[in-house]
């Protein structure tokens, strides 16, 4: 499989999980994209050297990807992908911060490494919620919740259209890939193969537009893209937003492994 | 080079998201005057072009490595600046939600790095003059290239500039850039050679398609980036250095000044006698103490209080306590799922 196979793959399989049906995947979109950027707030609130508090964070990650039964291979795999940067922009703290922690008596640890770790926490922790929401929520649901939220109508029809083609435009331009990898062995695609593969690609994405053009003129489209909305909140709605809003907030707040640690050892 | 949630400070990513998400709200506003209904369907499916040939590698020459392109500054030659950051913010969203590039709070810093640069200063400032009404290949070659660096270059500075101001990261301000601006200055020339190929294999098999376009979006882009950048200034000026100053976090800056104090009153409170009774009730190692100050602390971090060293062993316990209630609670779950 190419590699580009594989990326289509994947964004095949996302839209797949987002269809399907769990408590997760029935909360309303708007609930659920602002739990999660009230979530994802409160976890980089914390100050750099920040590790043991955030572990109580990750009850949230956990229930949506069990409770939407979502596979942990398939997000720990794609948060394996994208963690270069922030590895490479962390991984620097140890060496250039010299202050040192004493975690137990005894047991020092260097200050760079702390604040490290707590960067490595809030990659896994921000990362997998973001995951986690569009592959318990339809792309489409996404939408409808930002528009309600405030974002322009014409922006969030554009990102429509865009996921709508882009199933499209990909599985044309997998195609030529293929035909590409078939006849040139291993050698890799050249950057000149690669701007005529693009401009064929383009020629016929003009052509699609012009027919995509033609076929809304022909429903009696006037400029004006109508969305149809059918968003409610329920009570579960309700419940779910309080209930991890709070938490939230106590989980900021609140020492929680300090006051269970203290429970255990006094 | 997307900017990561996990390096940002919540002041840093809501006020460029802020930024972004205003632009994006102008140029919707902008091409809602268009008369020519056209460009909706043409926006969809070259906002979909560009994300599929982002997935598509290609080797670069010299190296043997290979890398793909991030085709902002091609939108904004192909459809205008305003048209063109809409659709690069677009496909920003997507891949941030699909392929977990960045996060949700550095979405506007991505957008900001990769589509404001390339679509409001690289594109109307170093772009147009240089390639002038399009009609030669050379021009267009030089245009692509000067511009995509420049738009690159500016984004790389920036993403710098947010791990700084957020001071997650150690790295210093000018190691970072001496590492970041070269990297992205080869990526820039890749991009720029791929941009002008397209350009002009589009110019040779749709001519026409280029000239009229663009040109009259241009009328008040300048007005555009003058706006687009009061805004950052007021944004930088006014919020940023007004939290990141003396203490590195809103949140707790925002605490302080309520309560006087950087944590909320804890002592006290309801639920902590209330954790103190249940504490004396269920304690299951009443004599196993540890000594509150053995050793001390041999440097406390500036505007951090110095953890206590009895309170950080029983946390340690606590956080992995909790870890596995949270892994259980996870596990209960989903063999409930299962069986049900």
């Amino acid at each position: 499989m190419t590699s580009f196979d594989k990326a289509y793959f994947n964004l095949g399989y996302i839209d797949t999980l987002s269809y399907g049906d769990s408590f997760v995947h029935r909360l309303d979109p708007r609930v659920k994209l602002i739990v999660t950027i009230v979530f994802i707030v409160s976890v980089v609130s914390f100050p750099k050297y920040e590790i043991l508090r955030l572990i109580p964070f990750f009850l949230f990650p956990v229930f949506m990807m069990t409770a939407g039964n979502i596979p942990s291979g398939f997000v720990l795999k794609r948060m394996l992908f994208v963690s270069p940067f922030v590895i490479m922009t962390g991984i620097f703290n140890p060496i250039l911060d010299s202050k040192t922690f004493h975690l137990v008596s005894g047991l020092t640890i260097s200050a760079g490494w702390v604040s490290f770790f707590s960067i490595m926490l809030r990659f896994l922790l921000t990362v997998s919620s973001a995951l986690l929401l569009i592959a318990t929520t339809s792309f489409y649901g996404v939408c409808h919740a930002l528009n309600s939220l405030g974002l322009p109508r014409a922006f969030v029809i554009q990102m429509v259209f865009l996921y709508r083609y882009t199933f499209v435009l990909a599985g044309e331009a997998m195609r030529m890939v293929r035909g590409v990898t078939i006849r040139s062995s291993n050698r890799g695609m050249g950057m000149g193969t690669f701007v005529n593969l693009l401009g064929v690609l383009f020629l016929r994405t003009m052509k699609r537009s012009e027919a995509i053009y033609q076929a809304m003129c022909s429903r009696g489209f006037d400029g004006e893209v109508r969305l149809l909305r059918s968003l409610r909140i329920r009570l579960n709605d309700l419940a779910f937003a309080i209930i991890s809003i709070t938490l939230f907030i106590i989980f900021r707040w609140f020492d929680i492994p300090g006051y269970i640690g203290g429970l255990v050892i006094r | 080079m997307h900017m990561s949630d996990a390096l940002l400070s919540p002041a840093v990513g809501g006020s460029f998201w802020a930024g972004s998400f205003g632009l994006i709200t102008y140029c919707a506003n902008r091409l809602k005057d268009r008369v020519d209904d056209r460009i909706v369907p043409l926006m969809g499916v070259l906002g979909a072009f560009v994300f599929s040939a982002q997935m598509i590698n290609f080797t670069i020459p010299g190296t043997g490595s290979s890398g793909h392109i991030s085709g902002a500054m091609l939108l904004a030659i192909l459809l205008g600046p305003y048209a063109g950051f809409i659709v690069i913010s677009s496909v920003l969203i997507i891949q941030c939600l699909f392929f977990g590039d960045g996060g949700l709070l550095a979405l506007g810093c991505n957008i900001w790095n990769l589509g404001l640069y390339p679509c409001f200063v690289a594109y109307p400032l170093v772009y147009r003059p240089i390639a002038g009404t399009g009609a030669s290949s050379r021009r267009i070659m030089i245009a692509s290239v000067l511009g995509v660096v420049v738009g690159l270059e500016l984004g790389a500075f920036s993403v710098v500039v947010q791990t700084v101001l957020s001071g997650r990261s150690e790295l210093p301000f000018k190691a970072f850039v001496a590492a970041m601006l070269p990297i992205h200055l080869a990526i820039g020339l890749v991009e720029g050679l791929v941009t002008a190929g397209i350009i002009n294999y589009v110019r040779k098999a749709m001519p026409g398609f280029l000239e009229g376009r663009s040109l009259s979006d241009m009328r008040g882009t300048m007005k555009g980036v003058v706006i687009a950048f009061a805004v950052m200034a007021l944004l930088t000026g006014g919020v940023l250095s007004w939290f990141a100053s003396t203490h590195p976090d809103g949140l707790e800056w925002s605490v302080e000044r309520v309560y006087g104090e950087r944590e909320l009153p804890v002592d006290g409170g309801v639920i902590t006698r209330w954790f103190r009774d249940i504490q004396e009730a269920l304690t299951i190692l009443p004599d196993y103490d540890i000594p509150a100050d053995s050793g001390g602390q041999a440097d406390t971090v500036e505007g951090y209080p110095s953890p206590d060293v009895g309170t950080s062993l029983s946390g340690v316990v606590g956080a992995l306590m909790v870890g596995i209630v949270i892994l259980f609670i996870g596990m209960g779950i989903r063999h409930r799922r299962l069986k049900g």
